[in-house]
């Protein structure tokens, strides 16, 4: 029972992260029907620029509580305006002009950009791992069972807290304004979109940024977790968080969120009743059982619509 | 053939220049031509009917003139300016709106989203008054709102297709078969609603209908399109008089 609850709280926590980026997948796959590889590097790198981010603050202004907490929120902040940009320039550069073509041509693009992002890093940044230094390692015990504490730590509570607030504001974004009816509308048909004055090219270019942002705020609450981050961060976190969408039916916001806590618990349940070493086979495998009977993923839209 | 001014409305003066002149227009997929240089005038107020047989090119024109395809040759000019060339999003922000083939309304959507993504180019700025306005014209989608807009049935997709385009407020309306698979009763109530619009408002409204006769009646001017190519216009009166048209496009179809 006490492990039961540890592990639900860890692998919610682990789940914020996943559903986040996972997000980005799914507009990204909604809207323009591709499969974006590079978006768990674009991930890695709001990591790093919120590491570069964290310790330049901390280096000029020291290591005490309210620094720290000031430090992360300005890591927040420029990670997902810089990641932003990234994703922004990648889909310029990268994916605009391949949209007409055939179409595994983006598709190809993109893991060539995932591998180009990663080698980028890797030759920036090197090949070690990149802590920060330990903080908010305080934790609020819970209660107390057969001698073994469940207990929250203060980085849980916050990369919950923060993704709960901002998937609120990012539903609110996409369901009630004039931007997110936009994205929708692309979304379901994108030439009567522009039929009614919608600027399609610039609602993709928006749907990537979004992604972007809410992946830097993956990014930072992963780097505040874990205290390291290595060029290769990119690819499990975003294997798994593409997973989540499809687990949760791609194209499919609340799937999104939905598969990235199931990925997150699966994945922190298996290590903790069973093998550490097979986590990411008992998440494959439920994926796996889950399409064959449900193809369209849990939450996935029905195929058939009335034209 | 005489110039016979149709329903008492006022006859267009040639003389003015055309709020939509089509010069000219050659359309490609690809290789293969589609309009083989088309001439089109629409004046302000007016009531233009286009008719022509399956494939003929009516919504390659219709399309071709909000920029999807682009024309490869010849002009079309909007109110002065030349769009030809314009980006799609733009030319919907000039006062153009379309209905176009196969409704296209957005599946996912409820009714009251579908009518504010028509009104977006204006940023919904007469929203309210206009929402009123056609759900006064089309009760029906005033009782289905919240619905899906994939979920109605086809003739009140069409209804929404219709409103959507009305709640942008244009000065010129396209329409591509806008009487599609309804019910005799419905397609007359969509024809009334057209002559309203038109009649009212100043509306100017370019039609593209199978339902020749209907069309030919509501309509100040019609043209008639062939293989890409015009080849007959001429007012809805002389179209239907005339024993080619009546041949080819009003056998047995009118009641
Ligand atoms: N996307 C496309 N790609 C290739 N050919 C096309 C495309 N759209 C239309 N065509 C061709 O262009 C020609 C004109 O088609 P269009 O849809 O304009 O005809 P239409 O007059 O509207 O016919 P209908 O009355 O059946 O709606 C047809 O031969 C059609 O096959
Ligand atoms: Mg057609």
């Amino acid at each position: 029972m006490e492990v039961l609850v540890q592990q639900l709280i860890n692998g919610v926590t682990l789940g914020a992260v996943y559903g986040l980026i996972a997000i980005g997948y799914t507009m990204v796959f909604g809207i323009i029907g591709m499969v974006n590889f590079a978006h768990g590097d674009v991930f890695m790198i709001s990591a790093f620029i919120a590491l570069i981010v964290f310790l330049a603050v901390t280096a000029l202004a020291g290591l005490s509580g309210g620094v720290v907490f000031l430090a992360l929120l300005a890591a927040l902040i420029v990670s997902m305006v810089i990641t932003s940009l990234y994703a922004w320039t990648i889909e310029r550069i990268a994916y605009r002009k391949l949209r007409g073509s055939f179409r595994l041509a983006p598709l190809i693009s993109a893991i060539g950009m995932s591998i180009l992002l990663m080698n980028y890093v890797q030759v920036a940044q090197g090949s070690r791992n990149k802590p920060i230094p330990p903080v908010m390692r305080d934790t609020i015990p819970l209660f107390e069972q057969n001698g073994f504490v469940v207990a929250v730590s203060y980085k849980q509570v916050l990369i919950i807290a923060v993704t709960a607030l901002l998937l609120g504001l990012f539903w609110y974004v996409v369901q009630k304004t004039p931007l997110g009816r936009a994205q929708r509308a692309c979304e379901q048909d994108q030439k009567m979109a522009a039929l009614l004055g919608i600027n399609v090219d610039r609602t993709i270019s928006i749907t990537f940024v979004i992604g972007a942002a809410l992946a830097a705020v993956a990014g930072t609450m992963f780097l505040t977790y874990y205290g390291v981050v290595v060029f290769s961060d990119g690819f499990v976190p975003g294997v798994k968080a593409f997973t989540a969408a499809v687990l949760g039916g791609i194209g499919s916001l609340p799937g999104a969120v939905l598969g990235g806590l199931l990925i997150g618990l699966i994945e922190t349940l298996w290590s903790a009743y069973f093998s550490i070493d097979y986590k990411d086979v008992a998440a494959f495998s439920i994926l796996a059982v889950v399409l064959v009977f449900m193809p369209q993923g849990l939450l996935g839209k029905p195929e058939v619509e009335k034209v | 053939m005489t110039m016979i001014a149709e329903q008492g409305a006022p006859a267009p003066a040639a003389a003015r220049t055309p709020l939509l002149a089509v010069r000219g227009v050659k359309t490609y997929y690809g290789n293969i031509i589609a309009l083989k240089g088309v001439d089109i005038d629409v004046h302000r107020g007016e009531i233009v009917t286009l008719i022509g047989a399956n494939g003929a090119g009516k919504s390659t024109l219709m399309m071709t003139i909000f920029g999807k395809p682009q024309a490869r040759e010849g002009s079309i000019v909007y109110d002065g300016r030349d769009i030809t060339r314009m980006p799609t999003h733009e030319i919907a922000r000039l006062g153009i709106a379309q209905s176009p083939e196969g409704r296209r309304v957005f599946p996912r959507m409820s009714v009251y989203e579908n009518l504010q993504m028509g009104a977006s180019v204006n940023n919904l700025a007469w929203f309210d008054e206009d929402l009123e306005k056609v759900c006064t014209i089309f009760p029906r989608l005033r009782e289905r709102l919240q619905q899906r807009a994939g979920t109605l049935s086809g003739g009140e997709q069409q209804m929404l297709a219709i409103a959507r385009a009305l709640m942008s407020r244009p000065d010129l309306l396209l329409l591509d078969e806008p009487s599609l698979g309804l019910a005799p009763l419905i397609v007359r109530q969509i024809f009334e609603v057209i002559r309203e619009v038109n009649a009212r408002e100043g509306m100017t409204v370019f039609l593209v209908e199978q339902n020749a006769y209907h069309a030919l009646k509501l309509a100040h001017r019609g043209y008639v399109m062939v293989n890409g190519l015009i080849t007959m216009s001429g007012t809805g009166r002389e179209l239907l008089a005339d024993p080619q048209v009546k041949a080819a496009y009003l056998e047995g179809g009118h009641h």
